[in-house]
């Protein structure tokens, strides 16, 4: 369980997140969504352990965010960002591999080797384990990275809008694979998301902020009606069911 | 096949040492084994030190074409040295003995960049960029103080101070060899069993985190390590600032990986193989010894030319 608890955070005078107050239950994705400039990216950061907590408490199971050792935690939780760029000229395989580094600290073992292989595998990169990131298509660096994460073989696993520059083919088979692996391996997904519709077609609960406050925190069933996005994003959309899913037609 | 390339640059350095030992070698060899292995060790631990220095520093700050002496560590040495000489005087100087002359400005330095590290990146956020800018506004200040002292001190005692900080590698000192390269191998050592944190590092500030390497903790370590290094280079031979940028970006087109710990090696044994062949060739071939600082500079801001017209052609 993540349980989040009266974060406040200022950047200078500016209120970003206003005692923010959530409990995620394990097991599952949860998306995050809401306008531009809610807080997302902020709170994302602040559970990250990429921003110091200025108040109140983030904790993962037992493990309190920045009480906890960075080592420890990045065997509780992976992380990624939205722009992970790699500065390092280094091959898919080596990539995934770092998702061990939490595990044996630069020593890799044959389990660990094992792991890597499997994660190769499970995000369809083994026949491109040889090549080089930076020759990479955006949609194959995005899955690279996401199978680095998943090497790290964490409870849960944080993402930061990670459907930014994939096309539709890559965003749903990503959205896809998060899916299976909530469901195959029991993790627990929380993913920063700007479109609604990915949200509501692929998450078990979505949390809307809105002005650093949390507006909603429902299923997606209840959480995708019109008045709802009305009021976190102050705009009139139509929202329809097509089979048992709801779809914001927000862009027409 | 790193291994190769890595026993040839063993093989190139080792030339180049025999080569200094040998070339031109006339009389005793008691004589000319302390004398000439005196100065060989002296370009190799210096090489070494130029070497992890300079890839260290490039890992930290995320970026190939820099060198540590953007940050103005040699010009904060520069101006102790200044200092040196403008409170206790050319004589003054000449009365301390080396070892109490390095120890002194060596743990100064030590003390200045734990602090500036220190209070900067205490806060949290690590903002490499302000940093970096701090270094170069702090390295300009440095060397302006260094001109404003050395203008007021007496013509004479500035010649003293100019050979004392003038780079050359022909400058031995016995006494100060044993205790910079201890210094050297230590810092070394550290900084070799740090390499797998420094490849992650590499991966940028966020992906680090994520992995669990404390950043803010490694940037620190480094950059102290970093400083104690230029500190001991330029203490030995004074300073060279393109130099590094000579041997890493060699290193780095060799070896074709970002992997810290084949790099860290094939950086030493090249810069081993041109300070010493250097030497070599200029003192005992062309008899020559005081330029080859000049010409390695001169090879340095060369490379630093290609690699930035080479960066924005791609």
């Amino acid at each position: 369980m993540i349980d989040i608890q009266n974060v406040t955070y200022h950047h200078g005078r500016s209120l970003i997140l206003d005692d923010v107050s959530l409990r995620l239950k394990k097991g599952g994705i949860t998306a995050l969504v809401g306008p531009n400039g809610a807080g997302k990216s902020t709170l994302f950061a602040l559970m990250a352990r990429l921003l110091p907590l200025q108040s109140g408490s983030i904790r993962f199971d037992e493990m309190e965010v920045g009480k906890t050792g960075t080592q420890s935690l990045a065997r509780k939780l992976a992380i990624l960002r939205q722009e992970a760029n790699v500065a390092s000229r280094i091959t898919v395989r080596d990539l995934v591999g770092f998702g061990r580094f939490p595990h044996h600290q630069g020593r890799a073992s044959e389990a660990d080797e094992a792991f890597v292989q499997k994660s190769l595998h499970e995000f369809d990169l083994a026949s491109i384990a040889d090549r080089f990131i930076d020759e990479l298509s955006g949609g194959q660096r995005q899955r690279a990275l996401v199978a680095m994460a998943f090497a790290q073989d964490t409870d849960y696993l944080l993402l930061d809008e990670p459907l930014n520059n994939l096309d539709m083919y890559f965003a749903r088979s990503l959205m896809q694979q998060l899916r299976a692996l909530a469901d195959a391996y029991g993790k627990t997904i929380v993913i920063v998301l700007h479109e609604i519709n990915y949200a509501s077609g692929h998450a078990d609960e979505i949390i809307a902020l809105k002005q650093g406050r949390v507006a909603l925190q429902a299923p997606p069933e209840s959480f995708m009606t019109a008045e709802n996005l009305f009021a976190i994003y102050g705009m009139d959309v139509q929202v329809e069911t097509f089979g048992n899913r709801k779809i914001a037609l927000h862009q027409v | 096949m790193p291994d190769k390339r890595l026993i040839f640059l063993f093989l190139s350095a080792l030339a180049a040492c025999l080569a200094f030992m040998l070339v031109g070698a006339r009389g005793s060899w008691d004589f000319l084994l302390v004398f000439r292995g005196t100065k060989l060790l002296t370009l190799i631990a210096i090489s070494v030190a130029v070497a992890v220095a300079t890839i260290l520093f490039q890992t930290l700050s995320a970026n190939r074409i820099l060198t540590p002496s953007i940050m103005g560590l040699d010009a904060l040495y520069v101006l102790l040295q200044t200092i040196l000489v403008f409170v206790l005087g050319g004589a003054g100087l000449a009365s301390l003995s080396a070892e109490v002359k390095f120890l002194a400005s060596f743990l100064l330095l030590m003390f200045a960049s734990v602090l500036l590290f220190g209070v900067l990146l205490n806060r949290q956020r690590e903002d490499l960029f302000r940093l970096l800018l701090i270094g170069v506004i702090f390295g300009i200040l440095f060397r302006s103080v260094s001109a404003l002292i050395s203008r007021l001190i007496d013509p004479s005692e500035f010649m003293i101070l100019q050979g004392e900080l003038f780079a050359s590698f022909n400058k031995t000192n016995t006494s100060l060899l044993a205790i910079s390269a201890l210094m050297i191998g230590l810092c070394c050592i550290v900084v070799w069993r740090r390499r797998r944190v420094l490849d992650v590092m590499a991966l940028g500030r966020e992906t680090a985190i994520g992995l669990g390497v404390d950043t803010g903790r490694e940037l620190f370590i480094g950059l102290v390590i970093v400083s104690a290094l230029v500190a001991t280079s330029t203490a030995l031979v004074g300073p060279v600032g393109f130099f590094g940028l000579l041997v890493s970006a060699l290193a780095y087109e060799l070896m074709k990986t970002s992997g810290h710990g084949p790099v860290f090696i094939a950086a030493a044994l090249i810069s081993i193989t041109i300070i010493v062949g250097g030497q070599t060739l200029f003192e005992r071939v062309l008899h020559m010894g005081a330029t080859l600082s000049v010409v390695i500079e001169f090879l340095g801001g060369i490379t630093f030319l290609l690699i930035v017209f080479r960066k924005y052609k791609a």
